[in-house]
């Protein structure tokens, strides 16, 4: 009796402290559920523009609309003349170089290539209105465009060609009144579409990001989190948290996962140790450029073709522009898989004028620094953007060709389609010397890919890496990775011992067998 | 000389021989997938079987030098010069013309010199290089800043081809152990003794009174 008695007794402490540790473990919330009930709180402006009397009338220009807003915000505008988006340019550590001014004024890409003696044109993504590439003040504060980052209505657009200047046919009274914090549009209109188009540049920045759906993007996903731009990237004072390696080469300021999510978000411990060495987007974001494609490979050298004298362009089945005459041939593709480098944060840049040391091998534009012994570099994905572009031989430099003009015989390649008038006017707009002659080189362009964040259980998974032959780090070999590598001597010595031995197992037991017959 | 049924591997011995024969099979099964050589339970899942299983095996391991210790069985690993000649005609021609096992199997002294040489080569150097290789590998970490580790390395490649040396050992050692059973009285003598504890030795009338005060 007493045995029974004991025996339930055990069998209910079982079942007591069973139930009691699984439903703790239930009811304690995770990292990820004490991150959404953060983030599901939505900004709630603290002022109602609409109500500002001051704000109640017709405005004229938007210019006019700035003005308006410098009465109240009376020291905002320092912040935005100090930044980034206003200037184009600011001081860079750059390795091997030192401290330069770098930015849109004087870096070269290989998509349009440059803004310089383009002003007009690039101006269209500049938080600025008039810009010109004489006539325009860097120190007029009525010159900011306010409205571009912050209109809340979706209506306020940049005119094309205009030098940053507003659509003249906006209903700015409305507009004026209904401003605020910065939405996926407002940055969207620029970030989406940089390089001449959707998705063109990133990659991973396309307009499927304006309402993307979970498979898109799972913080952004328009039935989930719907976190904005500047969710992650806070700002303060106007400074925007998070950059771009396309310009920027120093390591701060930046923008990691960790923020929020910190080193250690995965359940598995061997996930975690991963954090180490890789990048929190080279596993969760398996493939870029989801929705609409992006613009992989650009060939400058085809670009100038005309048909019955006059320009023309080819498209692919999707719509993406295959020719233009403007800009000569690109390739495009979707649901790309990235490639991957070592990165610890810093960047080195081809700047105007730099001379190609070996004009024989693509020169990167901007080098990503980093390497597996450096235990400030971690794994991320890139998408590299492949191009063939003007450059002077003689000189080695590259050409800053005069692209954009509002008018025939200027020398703009758009308008007239001679390489030689654009190089010689775009040269001179940018202060360097060209020697009159025009070869074409390859170059590569590296872009982090950060955004499109998939869906944890479309994460990259062990075996994409871990494994012998063309894996996605199969380019990334100066370190030991596990299932991928090996000595070869090893195993060549490794499986010949083991071989060995069943030979000589073999023969034993064939001498063996035959003896006992005897 | 007289025969006679005698208790040979205690329960414990079985138990750690069998358990550590299973262990070491499944984990040259899933290290040489996790060493990218072919591909069963995919590699995520391979890593996890391969760690369970090494945590196992260490624990076994602990269990197995406390019996060797508190039993005395040690001693029977420790190598000795003698009859080791006689011990390698045997295998390389004396099984052929069914001589007499060179080396008299006792309780006390179970092993012939070449086996007892291979177990000790293989419980102080290749399963210690296994382990201490395997634990590094499990436990590494790199060097990071702002952070002491105490096992930090520039690079896992030491670690894993130490690792992958072991294996390559242990599983040549199983091969040549596989067939070696079968070199015993008969066929199948030394399965059976390891399976049932038992085996048919020859005894002189000393270990027959040892056996029975044992017994008694």
């Amino acid at each position: 009796m007493r045995k029974i008695i004991g025996a339930i007794g055990v069998i209910v402490l079982v079942i007591v402290v069973a139930v009691g540790t699984l439903t703790t473990r239930t009811m304690k919330p995770t990292k990820i559920d004490l991150l959404k009930e953060e983030y599901s709180e939505k900004h709630q402006p603290a002022v109602d523009h609409s109500l500002f009397p001051q704000l109640n009338k017709e405005f004229a220009s938007a210019k006019e609309v700035t003005a308006e807003c410098i009465t109240c915000h009376n020291k905002r505008h320092d912040e935005v003349m100090m930044s980034n988006h206003w200037n184009w340019e600011r001081e860079e550590y750059i390795e091997g170089r030192g401290i330069v001014s770098i930015g849109k004024k004087n870096a070269m890409n290989n998509f349009c290539i440059g803004t310089q003696g383009n002003e007009k044109s690039c101006a269209k993504c500049h938080v600025g209105y008039r810009m010109d590439k004489k006539g325009f003040s860097f120190t007029d504060p009525n010159n900011i465009d306010c409205l571009i980052c912050h209109d809340n209505t979706e209506t306020y657009a940049k005119a094309p060609n205009a030098g940053g200047d507003a659509l003249p046919t906006l209903d700015l009274n409305t507009i004026a009144k209904h401003v605020g914090t910065p939405k996926r549009t407002n940055c969207g209109v620029c970030h989406f579409y940089g390089g001449g188009g959707d998705n063109v540049k990133h990659g991973d920045l396309s307009s499927d990001m304006f309402y993307p759906s979970r498979d898109i993007d799972v913080h952004m996903n328009v039935d989930g989190m719907d976190m904005e731009c500047v969710t992650c990237h806070k700002t303060e004072n106007h400074v925007i948290s998070g950059k771009m390696y396309s310009l920027s080469s120093m390591n701060h300021n930046r923008v990691f996962c960790s923020d929020c999510h910190t080193d250690t978000p995965h359940e598995q411990q061997i996930l975690n140790e991963h954090t180490v060495k890789v990048s929190c987007q080279t596993c969760h974001i398996p493939t870029y450029a989801k929705g609409k494609s992006t613009k992989m490979a650009w060939d400058w050298s085809e670009a100038g073709k005309l048909k019955d004298g006059k320009p023309y362009h080819e498209e692919d089945s999707l719509g993406n522009h295959t020719y233009l005459s403007i800009k000569g041939s690109f390739k495009w593709d979707q649901n790309v898989t990235p490639e991957y480098q070592w990165f610890n944060g810093t960047a080195r840049h081809y700047l105007e004028g730099d001379v190609i040391a070996d004009t024989t091998k693509p020169l990167i534009m901007n080098e990503l620094l980093g390497s597996y012994a450096d235990s400030e570099s971690k794994i991320i994905p890139v998408k590299v953007h492949r191009s063939i572009q003007p450059i002077d031989p003689i000189n080695r430099i590259l050409i800053q060709p005069k692209l954009y003009s509002d008018s025939i015989g200027v020398g703009a390649f758009w308008k007239d389609f001679n390489w030689k008038t654009a190089a010689t006017e775009g040269m001179k707009d940018a202060g360097l010397p060209f020697s009159g002659e025009i070869a074409f080189t390859k170059t590569e362009m590296n872009w982090p890919v950060n955004h499109m964040v998939a869906p944890a259980e479309e994460a990259v998974s062990c075996n994409e890496c871990h494994v012998r032959e063309n894996g996605r780090l199969a380019s990334l070999n100066d370190f030991y990775l596990p299932g991928r590598d090996y000595s070869k001597i090893l195993e060549n010595i490794g499986f010949a011992t083991i071989f060995l031995s069943l030979i000589g197992v073999a023969i034993h037991a064939t001498i063996r067998f035959i003896s006992n017959k005897h | 000389m007289k025969t006679k049924k005698v208790y040979v591997y205690r329960s414990f011995e079985r138990f750690w021989h069998w358990l550590q024969a299973i262990l070491i099979m499944f984990l040259s099964f899933t290290g040489f997938e996790i060493h990218g050589n072919y591909t069963f339970f995919g590699f995520e899942e391979a890593v996890r079987y391969h760690s369970i299983a090494a945590y196992m095996f260490l624990i076994l391991i602990i269990f197995a030098i406390f019996w060797h210790f508190s039993t005395g069985e040690w001693k029977q690993y420790i190598p000795t010069k003698d009859n080791m000649v006689a011990q390698m005609k045997y295998y390389i021609s004396g099984i052929f013309k069914h001589a007499p096992h060179p080396t008299r199997k006792t309780v006390l002294s179970k092993l012939n010199p070449m086996q007892r040489l291979v177990y000790f080569g293989l419980k102080i150097m290749i399963i210690p290089l296994s382990v201490i290789s395997g634990l590094l590998y499990i436990f590494y970490r790199y060097p990071q800043s702002y952070e002491i580790k105490i096992i930090s390395v520039e690079s896992l490649k030491v670690i894993a081809v130490v690792h992958t040396i072991a294996a390559f050992l242990l599983v040549a050692f199983l091969v040549v152990h596989l067939y070696l059973i079968t070199t015993g009285e008969t066929i199948t003598s030394n399965l059976k003794a390891m399976i049932t504890g038992y085996e048919e030795l020859e005894i002189d009338e000393d270990e027959e009174v040892q056996i029975k005060e044992q017994a008694s």
